[in-house]
């Protein structure tokens, strides 16, 4: 039984994994999107090494939070309109889990790219190597939760037409808490304080949304396609 | 239980509470207002620019009031798909936004001239302004999705997901609040209020609970009427007056 969900988490995820490989703009595009606004701020601030040093743990986690944002309407739309998500109602296996794997397939296609280009951010805002290291560490433990909260966001918002704005103004009150832990986080590891506390938190958060919003996307799903 | 499913008995019921209710939201009102302004002492620290905790603090327990009674008719509509729930859930959407707006004015004016700024980054005013944008979210929501039943369901799901964020919201800005090392003007605690200032905030606050009720009442005879405009009764009931 389970060796077959298991199969089918992995055909969802690598049937996702090659589409996105074909349609470069999708995760290309939020990708520019994020260095371009952490680099708006220096443009806007000044050069001062200083201040973009205090500034950067905010700046980064706001700029992956919109890029992340403006990649989730590629989520399910896609999907949406040729009618793949109601084969995916309609099949066998449950819904939840078929979502699951989407969600997986978006965070590496979208998520993954933007962590690894975050310690040359770093370097841009004159990060030290721990406070990269600890960015690095929340964004691996954050940006999960916020792709699942982004799914559950999505599929609220499936019917309706351009819906990009709404979205977000639906899931940043949700993405807050996310936000605050992260960034506290990496300002703590720049002050060579322990952050373990926080790493926990947000630990904690991953799982609640990893256990709770799969099956709430999935009750949305339905509802919004019938 | 059963009878309130029916639409039509629903219309009538709320037409025979709504007099009861009105009466004694102006008794409280009125008495919270002339207990509040005239009779209560000025506060030895605030003077007289205390007196908008009369209308401030209501607003903020009623802000957090209506999110609870949001939740539990979303919650009790996608349990049962008992209809009044859902409409209860619509009337109160916007009252709540409006409830939270208004304490989050109230609470700029108080501050003011006790803390010397309209704004503090501080716990609770961070987690009413979140309040406010989920309130936004949910009405948002609520508009954009044309298929009223699919709306339905859906901001349903929304309205319990947020009030799981809530508390996380709440606690998460709390301990951002002690990292960041709040201006301790914000921290001030209460003294231990008087009985001839607790019982007019007392009185305001049952009369804006009664408030809400009387608009919540309105709002959902209207929405009845909407959705029922089909049918046989809203005719009848048109036609009457």
């Amino acid at each position: 039984m389970l060796k077959n969900e298991i199969n089918i988490f992995i055909t969802i995820l690598s049937r996702d994994l090659i589409q996105y490989s074909r349609r470069r703009g999708e995760w290309g595009l939020p990708l520019v999107f994020f260095v371009m606004i952490a680099s708006l701020y220096p443009l806007g601030l000044g050069p001062n090494p200083k201040m973009l040093q205090e500034i950067a743990p905010a700046v980064i986690w706001v700029a992956v939070i919109l890029a992340i944002l403006l990649s989730l309407e590629s989520l399910f739309q896609n999907d949406y309109q040729e009618g793949f998500l109601e084969q995916m109602i309609l099949s066998p296996h449950p819904l939840s889990l078929l979502i699951l794997a989407k969600v997986t397939a978006h965070w590496m296609a979208s998520s993954l790219p933007l962590i690894l280009l975050t310690p040359l951010m770093g370097l841009i805002f004159h990060q030290t190597a721990t406070s990269i290291l600890a960015l690095v560490i929340t964004l691996l433990l954050g940006t999960p939760a916020l792709s699942l909260v982004g799914a559950l966001g999505a599929s609220l918002t499936l019917s309706v037409q351009r819906g990009g704005l709404l979205l977000m103004t639906l899931l940043l009150p949700l993405m807050m808490p996310i936000i605050i832990f992260g960034v506290s986080a990496v300002v703590k590891a720049g002050e060579g304080v322990n952050y373990s506390a926080e790493l926990k938190i947000m630990g904690a958060i991953l799982l609640l949304t990893l256990s709770f919003v799969p099956m709430a996307t999935a009750a949305v799903m339905k509802t919004v396609i019938e | 239980m059963k009878r309130l499913a029916s639409p039509k008995y629903c219309y009538q019921l709320i037409g025979k509470i709504l007099p009861w209710t009105s009466i004694a939201c102006l008794i409280c009102m009125s008495y919270g207002l002339y207990a509040g302004l005239f009779l209560a002492p000025a506060d030895y620290q605030q003077g007289e620019a205390f007196r908008i905790m009369y209308v401030h603090v209501p607003c903020a327990i009623l802000s957090l009031t209506i999110y609870s009674i949001l939740f539990a008719s979303s919650l009790v509509f996608l349990v049962w798909r008992l209809k009044i729930a859902d409409i209860i859930a619509e009337a109160s959407g916007g009252i709540g936004a409006t409830y939270t707006l208004l304490a989050l004015i109230t609470g700029a004016i108080w501050g003011k001239p006790m803390w010397g700024t309209w704004w503090v980054w501080d716990a609770r005013l961070t987690s009413e302004l979140i309040l406010l944008f989920l309130y936004f979210g949910y009405l948002g929501l609520r508009s954009a999705i044309r298929d009223p039943n699919t709306a339905a369901r859906a901001v349903a799901i929304l309205a319990i997901v947020g009030m799981v964020d809530i508390p996380i919201v709440h606690f998460s800005v709390e301990w951002w609040e002690t990292l960041h090392q709040g201006p301790s003007l914000s921290k001030f605690t209460k003294p231990n209020i008087a009985k001839e200032m607790l019982y007019p905030l007392l009185g305001m606050l049952a009369g804006f609970f009664l408030f809400y009720l009387n608009v919540l009442l309105y709002r959902m005879r209207s929405l009845l009427l909407y959705r029922e405009r089909r049918t046989e009764w809203v005719s009848l009931v048109l036609r009457e007056n």
